[in-house]
C-alpha cells in the first residue's frame, strides 16, 4: 500500500518544529507500524536525508519505549495495542497518517518523535518500592496473599510506563501511572509498612515533575495500551487523603 | 590465558558456603570509599547494582535505553524456576541442579550450576517481599507451573510477563538506592569501550545518546550485565537495541569469550512475514501443551496452502504429518526446543512448509478445542492467542496457528570462573552475556533465575572479595586523566568518526539484514565444517565492503539511531567471524549446536565427551589476526554424562 505521512520533525529540544510530509509506497499489510516508519528511513537515507528519531525497542509491546501520537491518538487507533503491535492492515491504501510525539510539560520533546520521560522515573525514585534489602526476605510462602488480592495488584502492575495516559490527558495528568504503581503495592500486606509515605511522596514528586492535576476525564483509561482501569486512581485519591489527614492530624 | 575456574574446595553442597566464608568483607564504614560501575539495567545489572548500592558501595549504572525499565528482561513471558518443592513432588536442589546440567548437554561447569540451583528459594523470597505479584492459589500461597525438561513442578509465574514483573522489582530496588543517592543512574548512555590500568578494569568510556558526548568513567571495578548477543543474526526475539558492543569491546580488550557458538533457538515464534521485518515475536512455549504440531504428507499440498487454494482445516487426517509425535513418541509435541526446532527447519526445508514464504509449521488447537471447549482453552492461552490475532491478523481459534523457530537466547557469554570474574581482574560479567550455567541449551525458566542469582545472590559477595583483596588504600579510584582512559578515549572518537566519514551508499540496517542472513543460512539451527567455512569467507567479504560501503547520515554530536547501528553492527560483524569459528572447532553436536557431520542414524544429536568436554574460550590477539582457543577442561564428579533421549 501507498501512504501520506505528516511527520513532527524537531532537530532539537530548543528548535522549533514543524509537520513534513513523505510518501511511502510498497508497504506491506502485514508490516508493523514501525516497520513502515523503518522503509521511510531507509528511503531517507537512500536520498542522503535524515532519518526520522523514534523510540522503539522490544517491539513486542511490553518495554514501553515506544510512543507516537497517531492521527490523535496515542499509540493509534486499536484498543489495549501499543505503537509497536499496531499493524498496517489497519490502514487502507492511500490514508493520510499524521504522527507526533507525547505532548506535555513534563515530557520534553529531544528530537522528532523522542520525548524524555524521565519525570516518571523521578516518581517512582520517590517511592515506587517496598524496601526489602537483599537478602532480608523470609520465606515466600510466610505471607499468604488471598488470589483475589494478588490478581488485583497484577492488573496495577501490568503498567509499561509508556506514559500514553500523560499524552492523552488535557491536563497532562500522570495520576494513572502513579496510581498504577500505588495500588499494586499499597494493596500488598508487603507494601502496608510504607503505604502512606509512598502515597505523599510519590504525588509531592509528580507535582514536582510538572505533571498536571487529574479532573475525572478518563482519557487515560481508553488510551492505556495495558487496560490500566481508572480504579487505581481512586485507590491512589483515597490512600493520599487517609495519608495526609493523618499528617495534619498527627495520629 | 589464565583459566583457572577457582572453585572452591570441599564437596559441591558446601562449596558455596565455604567460599563465602573464606571470602574477604570489606568493612561498612569503608565501603562508600569504592565506587563500582555497572554496565546494563536488566535482571542482573538492576539487582546487582541495587544490592551492592544497599550494602554501602557507591554505584554508576547505564543503560542505552530511556529508563533502566525498558531492559529486555522484561520481555520475558514464562516464569522463573526455584527449587521450592512447594509442589510436594519431589524438587529439590540437587534435581534443579541436575535438570540444568542435563538440559546443558554436559557443557556447563557443576559448581557454577550446584549454586545457581542453591540460591534459586532466596530468589523468590526476595521477589515477592518486593511485591512482585505472582501467580497464587485460593489459598494464598505461591502457584507453579510445569516446563519444558523437568519433571516436577517448579516455575514461579506472573501471567504471561513474569519477566516484566521481576525487572520491575529489581528496578524498584534500584529506584530506592537512585533516590537515596547511593546510584547514580546514566540512561541514553552506551558503553563503547573498556578501560584497563595496570591490566585491571578500571573504568569504561561512554556514549551520551542525546547529545553525542564522550565521557570517561573510573571505578574500583566494571560488572558488565549487557545481555546476548542474539542480534547478530538481525532477526531474532530480541529487542532492537541489544548488542554485543559491551562483552566485544571488552573481548577485544583482553577478556575471554566462551562458546559464543551456542545459541538457542526456540520453536514456537510467529513466521517472517517478509523482507521488511525488523523483528521476531516470541509465542510462549506452553502452547506446546495442548496445540499439536504438523505439516502435510506431500509436497504438492503444502504448496496449494502456501497459495492459498486449500484451506488447512479441510485436509484430512491421514494427509497430515505429526512430525514431532511421529518421531518422538513418549515426548510428543513436547520435545526440547533444540530438537523441535530442528525439525521444523526439516519439513520446511523438504517444502512441506505452510507459511506464504514457506518458513512455518501448523500448531494447531482443533483437537483441544473439541476436546476441552473453546472456553477452557480461552482460558489458559487467550493472552496469546490475542497477541498471535494482532500480529498476524488470523484467528487460531478457527485457523490453526503457524509457527517458525528463531534465535531467542545466547548461552555463551564472556568467561567468568566461580567469582563470575573474566580474564580481567577487575571485570566481573552477570546475567546473559556471561557463558556460565547454561551449557550448550538452556532450559525454559531459568534465564531470570540466572540472572537473579548473578546480581542479588554473587555479585554483591564476590566483588566485595575482590575490593577486600585490592585493599582501602586502593580504594575510590577515580583517576579520569591517566594516559589510558585518554588513549582509549581517542579511539573510541576515531572509531566513531571513522563510521561517519566513510560516506557510502549503504544503510547499517541493510549491512545487519546481510550479515543476519550469513549467519542464520551458515550457522543457525545446521552448521557444517563447509558452510561454516563459507560464512568465515562471506564474513570477511562483508567486513570489507562495510567498511568501504556504509552510509552514516548526520552527525555524532546528537541523536543518531544510524550511528549507534553502525557502531554495533561493526561490532556484530567481528562477532560473527567469532561464533562462526567457534562453531567450526567444535567437531560435535550438543544442545544448540548442531554439526551436520555430527549425527546419529536416527538424526539426533551427537557429543564428543572424550575430545570436548570443555568450554572453548577464545582470546584476542589482534585486528587481523587469527583469535586463539584455549580450553578449561570440565570435570563431572557429581553427574555422570548420559544420552538425552526424548524417544
Amino acid at each position: 500500500m501507498r501512504l501520506n505521512l505528516k511527520i513532527w520533525r524537531q532537530e532539537s529540544g530548543q528548535a522549533s518544529g514543524r509537520f513534513v510530509d513523505y510518501m511511502v509506497e510498497n508497504i506491506s499489510h502485514d508490516s508493523s507500524f514501525l516497520e513502515m516508519l523503518d522503509t521511510l528511513n531507509e528511503e531517507l537515507i537512500k536520498k542522503n536525508d535524515l532519518p526520522v528519531s523514534f523510540d522503539h525497542d522490544c517491539r513486542e509491546g511490553i518495554c514501553g519505549m515506544c510512543s507516537l501520537v497517531i492521527n490523535g491518538e496515542p499509540h493509534g487507533p486499536e484498543k489495549a495495542t501499543t505503537t509497536c503491535q499496531l499493524h498496517m492492515r489497519h490502514f487502507r491504501d492511500g490514508d493520510t497518517i499524521t504522527i507526533e510525539p507525547w505532548r506535555a510539560n513534563a515530557f520534553p520533546v529531544v528530537k522528532d518523535l523522542v520525548t524524555d520521560r524521565s519525570a516518571f522515573d523521578s516518581i517512582m525514585q520517590a517511592g515506587g518500592f517496598i524496601t526489602a534489602r537483599t537478602g532480608s526476605a523470609v520465606d515466600a510462602n510466610e505471607i499468604p496473599i488471598a488470589k483475589g488480592i494478588a490478581d488485583k495488584a497484577m492488573d496495577a502492575a501490568a503498567c509499561i510506563g509508556c506514559g500514553a495516559c500523560v499524552a492523552a490527558c488535557p491536563n497532562a495528568s500522570a495520576m494513572l501511572f502513579t496510581g498504577a504503581k500505588v495500588s499494586h503495592l499499597n494493596r500488598l500486606p508487603q507494601g502496608k509498612p510504607e503505604k502512606e509515605r509512598r502515597s505523599i511522596l510519590m504525588v509531592s514528586a509528580m507535582d514536582k515533575a510538572g505533571f498536571g492535576g487529574c479532573t475525572n476525564i478518563g482519557a487515560c483509561e481508553s488510551v492505556c495500551p495495558k487496560s490500566i482501569n481508572l480504579d487505581v486512581i481512586s485507590h491512589l485519591n483515597r490512600d493520599y487523603q487517609g495519608a495526609s489527614m493523618k499528617r495534619i492530624f498527627h495520629f | 590465558m589464565n583459566l583457572d575456574p577457582k572453585i572452591p574446595e570441599g564437596p559441591l553442597s558446601q562449596k558455596w558456603s565455604n567460599h563465602k566464608f573464606n571470602m574477604r568483607l570489606v568493612n561498612p564504614a569503608n565501603r562508600r570509599k569504592y565506587n563500582i560501575i555497572v554496565v546494563g539495567s536488566g535482571l542482573a545489572g538492576s539487582s546487582a547494582a541495587a544490592s551492592l548500592a544497599e550494602q554501602g558501595y557507591n554505584v554508576s549504572c547505564f543503560c542505552y535505553q530511556d529508563s533502566p525499565r525498558r531492559a529486555h528482561s522484561i520481555a520475558a513471558q514464562g516464569g522463573i524456576n526455584a527449587a521450592k518443592n512447594y509442589q510436594n513432588d519431589g524438587d529439590s536442589i540437587q534435581r534443579l541442579f541436575y535438570d540444568t546440567i542435563k538440559g546443558g548437554d554436559y557443557r556447563s561447569r557443576e559448581a557454577n550450576v550446584y549454586r545457581l540451583a542453591e540460591v534459586s528459594s532466596n530468589i523468590i523470597d526476595q521477589c515477592v517481599a518486593q511485591g512482585v505479584p505472582f501467580a497464587r492459589e485460593y489459598g494464598g500461597l505461591l502457584a507453579n507451573r510445569s516446563f519444558g525438561g523437568a519433571q516436577v513442578s517448579r516455575t514461579f509465574y506472573a501471567r504471561g510477563q513474569t519477566g516484566q514483573q521481576l525487572l520491575l522489582g529489581a528496578y524498584s530496588s534500584l529506584n530506592r538506592q537512585i533516590g537515596a543517592g547511593k546510584v547514580k543512574m546514566y540512561t541514553r548512555h552506551e558503553m563503547l569501550d573498556l578501560v584497563l590500568i595496570h591490566g585491571h578494569a578500571k573504568g569504561i568510556i561512554v556514549r551520551n545518546l542525546i547529545t553525542g558526548k564522550i565521557s570517561r568513567h573510573a571505578a574500583d571495578c566494571v560488572v558488565l550485565a549487557s545481555g546476548g548477543y542474539g542480534n547478530v543474526f538481525y532477526l531474532s526475539t530480541n529487542a532492537q537495541g541489544c548488542n554485543v558492543t559491551a562483552t566485544f569491546r571488552a573481548f577485544k580488550r583482553g577478556a575471554g569469550f566462551a562458546n559464543p557458538c551456542f545459541t538457542q533457538i526456540h520453536p514456537t515464534c510467529i513466521p517472517v512475514h517478509g523482507e521488511d521485518q525488523a523483528k521476531l515475536t516470541l509465542m510462549s512455549e506452553s502452547l506446546r501443551n495442548d496445540g499439536r504440531v504438523w505439516v502435510p504428507k506431500s509436497k504438492a499440498v503444502a504448496e496449494k496452502i502456501r497459495s492459498g487454494i486449500l484451506d488447512p482445516n479441510s485436509l484430512a487426517e491421514c494427509d497430515r504429518d505429526y512430525y514431532l509425535e511421529r518421531k518422538y513418541p513418549s515426548f510428543g509435541n513436547l520435545a526440547p526446543r533444540d530438537i523441535s526446532s530442528r525439525s521444523a527447519n526439516e519439513v520446511c526445508l523438504e517444502g512441506r512448509g505452510v507459511a506464504s514464504t514457506g518458513l512455518g509449521v501448523y500448531l494447531d488447537f482443533r483437537d483441544a478445542i473439541s476436546r476441552d471447549g473453546e472456553q477452557v482453552i480461552r482460558e489458559r492461552y487467550g493472552n496469546l492467542f490475542e497477541m498471535y490475532n494482532r500480529i498476524t491478523g488470523e484467528d487460531p481459534y478457527c485457523k490453526p496457528m503457524m509457527i517458525f523457530p528463531a534465535v531467542h537466547y545466547t548461552m555463551g557469554g564472556l568467561w567468568v570462573d566461580y567469582n563470575l570474574q573474566s580474564t580481567i581482574p577487575g571485570l566481573f560479567v552477570a546475567g546473559e552475556a556471561n557463558f556460565s550455567d547454561h551449557g550448550a541449551n538452556r532450559l525454559g525458566a531459568s534465564a531470570l533465575m540466572q540472572g537473579l542469582a548473578d546480581g542479588y545472590f554473587v555479585i554483591p559477595y564476590t566483588v566485595g572479595n575482590y575490593l577486600g583483596e585490592l585493599g582501602i588504600s586502593q580504594a575510590g579510584f577515580n583517576d579520569i586523566k591517566s594516559e589510558a582512559f585518554s588513549s582509549t578515549e581517542s579511539e573510541v572518537i576515531k572509531r566513531l568518526e571513522d563510521l561517519i566519514s566513510i560516506k557510502g551508499t549503504r544503510s547499517p540496517r541493510s549491512f545487519h539484514k546481510e550479515l543476519g542472513k550469513i549467519i542464520w543460512d551458515h550457522c543457525g539451527m545446521e552448521r557444517s565444517r563447509k558452510s561454516l567455512e563459507e560464512a568465515i569467507q562471506k564474513l570477511d567479504k562483508l567486513k570489507i565492503d562495510f567498511e568501504k560501503d556504509l552510509r552514516v547520515v548526520g552527525h555524532s554530536k546528537t541523536l543518531n539511531a544510524e550511528l549507534e547501528r553502525a557502531g554495533r553492527v561493526s561490532d556484530f560483524i567481528g562477532f560473527g567471524q567469532l561464533m562462526c569459528r567457534d562453531a567450526l572447532m567444535r567437531e560435535e553436536s550438543c544442545g544448540g549446536h548442531f554439526r551436520k557431520e555430527y549425527q546419529t542414524n536416527e538424526g539426533e544429536a551427537l557429543r564428543d565427551d572424550s575430545k570436548y568436554a570443555f568450554v572453548g574460550v577464545w582470546e584476542f590477539l589482534g585486528d587481523g589476526e587469527e583469535p586463539k582457543m584455549h580450553k578449561e577442561p570440565l570435570c563431572f564428579e557429581n553427574v555422570q554424562l548420559g544420552t538425552r533421549s526424548y524417544k
